[in-house]
């Protein structure tokens, strides 16, 4: 069954070259269920892969599927080949699951869309590009899958490109990923350059033969070189302002490739290349502090923010700093839960939010929403159980996710990274409770011309939602402490060191056996205090807010334009290099270097006007000029010697 | 004594006449005659040559000469017609769009 491998990508493939080629002249309901289609067979798949993966004895968990020699030049090789792991196996599940469903949620969300067979063309390869990049055995194949996720993230984003901010939104998330990239390629060229290889199996084998010092500077090099990487495609600081913005595009896409899926690639890169990164200690310490910070700063900006989808971008910012925290630590397979359980209740999140924005006509505002609970029941319900998920209450996903970092950040790390990700978890709690509360309870804000349009959505798109709330609910038992599916599914790939065996397993004797339950109980007081702030703030005296803001003026405005930190990079980075390369463009381009070709130009047609004036036309002048040359051939012939 | 000598300068003076008259007369006749006249002041020096080494070649090449002369005579007098026809003249000052 793991033969099958290769018609994973190949269904997403065709249905990207179906609707892309002839989709404008078929029906729409013949586009949806080509690209639901391709990707619902994609699924099952997957699913015959993972269960002939789990028919193997667990330590010979790898397949590698050659499909053919890519490039041969010198001694570098690069094959395009699959490679089926246990960490692979359960991203491709998870890409194509959650995928699936926000397919079939795109065909109701879209359905006035004159662009409808260009989005889904764009969404399947979207989805191909992104098995690319997780099933891919060499560094090369992934970087091709990961620069192809950014093209479609540009193309996404800027779907409805007739609007300015969209397109701008769409170039900004495409030229800070190129920051990132750059970083991500070099890192490649210095992986080849030290191991003269770039399959992960050479690499990661060579690495682990001790061949190289642990903490080199080379590897440290490498490892920052790929970190950089991934800061860009998984937005972290400094490079997470594209991701705010990338909200411009559909909400399914957002669902899909700015929460779900793409955004979690550098955290894939990252647990794929656990042996390297082991292997530097201070890049292990760089990735944590980026991911505490991002996980802190972003949460603090989604505190006050208006717009539904800009809350919950930021909330996805937050979330992948704590992915970041816990690789950073050294506990990948608490990363890669929460990558799991993340994808399952932020894409049920987005869509529960597209489905409100659906409802309302296009608002997104959430001043301009409230008391929605009676009119989109599922909607209200299913968003219920995504925010409880996210702010971390048992027994939904987020909290066994969320709790297993903050413990391993406790254990491996320090007390300040667990002090970091506890008040994340404190202002997720309260700004998911806030924009639920905005929402869906209170008092009606909706102005009463979208109020009579008002409606549930239609069945595929509260479908998805309730799968996706169901998976939000029962995601965590797969991690629960002490008796873990996932640790145990992912311990070929990252070894003893991808997390903490004893804790839970022993009874709680000693001391130190008790430090989990005792997290537990603390993860779930702070989000229960974050949720009772969101009540007392926004149920029980509404003025409350107002007036904070009033009296911390300073720090609200801070917040509510995000730090300033778009008007630092524009001011630092942006106008520099405009006004740079206006100066490139109005002085060295335009006038020196077409003034030099223009020049020469100039002067040929300017010699060959003078020269043309010995052409008069007439015979005579021509016979003279024959004669003279005679005459001079004779002269020289004679008295030239 | 006339010696080749004399046949030479002869011969010589002729195509200069022939070479003169072509660059300074306009009617194409005219100068059309006087490319004849360089024709057979070559032919001179050909016949002097032949005399003087006791060959026939000379001799034979005279009789090519002439008949280009002939050829070219009929081809030539056939382009001025043509030109009169259109132009109504044959002065080559007249005839002066071969250039920029």
């Amino acid at each position: 069954m793991l033969n099958l491998i290769s018609l994973v990508l190949l269904f997403p493939l065709i249905g990207t070259a179906i609707n892309g080629l002839i989709g404008k002249k078929l029906r729409k309901e013949t586009v949806g269920y080509i690209a639901c289609g391709a990707i619902g067979m994609s699924f099952f798949v997957a699913i015959l892969v993972f269960f002939g993966l789990l028919q193997l004895p667990p330590e010979s968990r790898v397949f590698e599927k050659q499909l053919f020699n890519w490039i041969e030049s010198g001694s570098f090789k690069a094959a395009a080949g699959l490679q089926v792991d246990p960490l692979s196996s359960l991203m491709i599940l998870i890409i194509t699951g959650v995928g699936f469903l926000i397919h079939i949620y795109s065909i109701g969300y879209m359905h006035h869309d004159k662009g409808y067979h260009r989005y889904f063309c764009y969404l399947n390869l979207f989805t191909f590009s992104m098995l690319l990049l997780v099933l891919g055995n060499n560094f090369l194949l992934m970087f091709i899958g990961w620069e192809a996720v950014g093209l479609c993230s540009y193309l996404l984003i800027g779907f409805w490109f007739e609007k300015k901010s969209a397109s701008d939104a769409a170039k900004k998330a495409f030229i800070v990923n190129r920051v990132g990239d750059f970083g991500f390629a070099l890192g490649i060229m210095l992986i080849f350059i030290t191991f003269d290889t770039i399959d992960f199996t050479g690499v990661f084998h060579a690495a682990s033969q001790g061949n190289i010092a642990v903490g080199s500077f080379t590897v440290t090099i490498i490892t920052l070189l790929l970190f950089m990487g991934a800061t860009g495609k998984s937005a972290q600081i400094p490079l997470y302002t594209w991701l705010p913005d990338a909200m411009e595009g559909p909400t399914p896409v957002s669902a899909l490739i700015h929460a779900a899926t793409m955004v979690t690639a550098g955290v894939y890169m990252i647990a794929r290349c656990n042996v390297l990164f082991m292997l530097s200690p201070f890049t292990m310490t760089v990735v944590a502090c980026i991911g505490a910070a991002t996980a802190l700063f972003a949460a603090s900006i989604g505190l006050v923010q208006n717009d539904i989808k800009r809350v919950l971008a930021y909330s996805t910012v937050s979330q992948l700093g704590y992915m970041f925290l816990a690789c950073g630590v050294g506990a990948f397979t608490a990363g890669v839960f929460h990558l799991m359980t993340h994808a399952f209740f932020k894409a049920l999140l987005f869509l529960g939010s597209g489905s409100v924005i659906h409802a309302l006509s296009g608002e997104q505002d959430m001043r301009k929403m409230g008391g929605l609970k009676k009119h989109i029941p599922i909607t209200y319900r299913t968003f219920l159980v995504g925010t409880v998920a996210i702010a971390g209450i048992p027994p939904f996903a987020g909290f066994f996710s969320k709790d297993e970092i903050l413990l391993e950040a406790f254990v491996r790390g320090n007390f300040i990274y667990w002090a970091v990700g506890a008040l994340a978890a404190l202002f997720t709690a309260f700004y998911m409770f806030r924009l639920l509360i905005m929402t869906f309870h209170g008092k009606s804000r909706v102005d009463h011309h979208a109020m009579e349009h008002l409606h549930e959505s239609p069945k595929n798109m509260t479908v998805p939602l309730k799968i996706l709330a169901v998976l939000a609910l029962l995601g965590g038992f797969l991690g629960i402490p002490g008796a873990s599916a996932i640790n145990g599914f992912l311990s070929p790939v990252f070894g003893e060191h991808g997390h903490v065996e004893t804790h839970g397993a022993e009874a709680c004797g000693s001391h130190a056996a008790c430090l989990p339950y005792l997290m537990m109980v603390i993860s779930t007081g702070i989000a229960i205090a974050g949720i009772y702030l969101a009540y007392l703030m926004y149920i029980k005296s509404p003025e409350l807010p107002k007036k904070l803001a009033e009296r911390f003026s300073l720090i609200y405005k801070l917040l509510l334009n995000k730090y300033y930190i778009d008007e630092i990079y524009d001011a630092l980075f942006v106008n520099p290099i405009k006004k740079i390369s206006l100066l490139l463009w109005k002085r060295v381009d335009a006038q020196l270097i077409d003034g030099t070709v223009n020049g020469v130009a100039g002067f040929v047609r300017g010699f060959g006007s003078v020269l043309r004036l010995s052409q008069t036309g007439y015979v005579r002048n021509y016979a003279f000029y024959i004669v003279a040359g005679c005459i001079f051939i004779i002269v020289f012939v004679v008295f030239g010697k | 004594m006339i010696t080749i000598t004399h046949y030479l300068v002869l011969s010589a003076i002729l195509f200069m006449l022939g070479v003169v008259g072509v660059l300074i007369r306009r009617n194409a006749i005219v100068i059309f005659m006087c490319i004849e006249l360089m024709l057979n002041a070559v032919n001179i020096s050909f016949v002097a040559f032949a005399y003087h080494l006791h060959s026939m070649q000379g001799q034979m090449f005279v009789f090519f000469t002439m008949t280009v002369a002939a050829a070219e005579a009929a081809v030539g007098l056939a382009i001025i017609v043509a030109v009169f026809r259109n132009k109504e003249t044959v002065n080559i000052d007249d005839m002066n769009i071969m250039k920029w």
